[in-house]
């Protein structure tokens, strides 16, 4: 196991401070999330069976679309 | 999340490698250091070096939590192990070698230690045998300390404690810093401990050492991206605090999580092995949590271990200071399979990492 690795997971249901969230091709699992303030729906990453941080996904398309400004700038 | 595609694409990925050869200066050498064991999965797993002009070098600093617990508390472990506490652990750690025994040796000479997948594992196991003494040994960076904290400040059950192994990533990068002829010229902060920690810890490095510092995330292309951006600052003599990765951390960082390290830990000064001791930089747990902390309650402190091995490198590996191919042992007489040193031990180590994806890294 990676030990600074955290993997994004779906939040599918949440009871109190457990959660069952979706890692992608149907693969479920409990995790904590008692360090997050998440909703049903959200994405959080998941490190060690537990929720470290909520994903946000309009960040994640504006550091796209400032990855292609840079792209599209001239070199000097 | 289907943006999450585009921060794999190798044409992306090629097109930010020609921006990089564009910014990179056209003489002199760059040299970036990262802190963190999944950056250089990344960078070495998809081979980004090969993306990079000459003169820019991407080195590995102790970014693998494992490998930087010094052998006195592995020690501890297995003095624990060997008084017939049950000692559980994630899996990385079992066969990091304490000074006489690892805590896998301590296993197959009959004490009782577990793996477990989430500290939560470990906490349902004690409350279902009531009758044995449990002690979880954490280990981590800020990545995983708050979840040592919540289950310490949580409803532990009186047969739990931990063997904390805690250690803060900003004074290690200090350290390198002080290091002669280490000569970094920017930062590559770990994404993972900055989502906990935010911006904020980092300032310092600007401002005092004037290097510049992208936190990165990582995909191949937010390294890449962080590699970018930290050379273009080298380039215009600029010395700022970037954040590539904002889908995940915010500048505030996590202040929950800030908020329970705080209530559970005190910052004390830790040894680092290959390193030595650096002030502030450990976590122990507060005098009101001391009946879950495994050194009071059993009376357990090694002040010494042998940390080294003779001949094995890792001291100069964890610092940045070789790859793994200089080395004499790497591949000869360590290897995954039979690992000499830490850093071939755990699968963040660099000399693990590099034994994984030795394609990758021969030129
Ligand atoms: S290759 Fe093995 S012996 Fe050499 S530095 Fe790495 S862990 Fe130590």
């Amino acid at each position: 196991m990676l030990m600074c690795l955290a993997i994004p997971a779906k939040i599918l249901s949440l009871q109190g401070e457990k959660a069952q969230v979706d890692f992608g091709q149907g693969v479920l699992r409990d995790v904590n999330v008692s360090l997050v303030e998440a909703k049903l729906g959200d994405y959080v990453l998941v490190h060690a069976g537990y929720a470290i941080q909520i994903l946000e996904e309009k960040e994640a398309l504006e550091t796209l679309s400032l990855w292609n400004d840079v792209l599209a700038s001239t070199g000097e | 999340m289907s943006a999450n595609l585009r921060f794999r694409n190798p044409e992306l990925a090629q097109n930010i490698a020609k921006k990089i050869r564009e910014v990179a200066p056209k003489k002199g050498q760059v040299k970036i250091c990262h802190v963190c064991g999944t950056h250089e999965w990344t960078i070495t797993h998809f081979g980004l070096r090969s993306l990079l002009p000459e003169n820019v070098e991407v080195i590995a600093g102790p970014g693998c939590p494992v490998c930087i617990v010094p052998a006195a508390e592995i020690d501890e472990a297995v003095l624990l192990a060997k008084q017939g506490q049950v000692i559980t652990c994630f899996g990385d750690l079992l066969r990091v070698p304490g000074s006489e025994s690892s805590l896998l040796e301590a296993k197959a000479a009959g004490a009782d230690v577990r793996i477990v997948y989430a500290l939560s594992d470990a906490v349902e196991m004690a409350k279902k045998e009531p009758e044995k003494d449990f002690v979880f040994h954490a280990v981590g960076f800020e990545t995983t300390a708050p979840i040592t904290a919540v289950e310490a400040l949580g409803d532990l059950p009186k047969n739990f404690s931990f063997l904390v192994s805690h250690r803060l990533i900003p004074p290690a990068m200090e350290l390198l810093l002080g290091v002669g002829d280490l000569e970094i010229d920017g930062f590559l902060a770990p994404g993972h401990v900055s989502a906990i920690i935010g911006l904020k810890p980092y300032e310092l490095f600007t401002r005092v050492y004037r290097m510049p510092t992208v936190v990165a995330g990582f995909e191949p292309n937010d390294v890449l991206m962080a590699i970018y951006m930290v050379v273009k600052q080298h380039s215009e003599n600029d010395a700022k605090l970037e954040n590539e990765y904002s889908r995940v951390v915010k500048p505030e960082g996590n202040k929950k999580a800030q908020e329970m390290i705080e209530k559970a830990f005190e910052v004390v000064a830790g040894n680092w092995r290959g390193i030595g001791r650096l002030p502030d930089s450990a976590l122990q747990l507060r005098e009101s949590l001391a009946q879950y902390d495994a050194r009071k309650k059993y009376g357990v402190k090694v002040e010494q271990g042998k940390d080294i091995l003779l001949g094995c490198e890792c001291h100069l590996v964890i610092i940045g200071k070789i790859k793994p191919k200089e080395c004499p042992m790497f591949l000869k007489a360590c290897t995954p399979a039979k690992p000499v040193g830490a850093c071939m031990v755990s699968s963040e180590g660099t000399c693990r990492v590099w034994a994984k994806n030795v394609a990758a890294n021969s030129p």
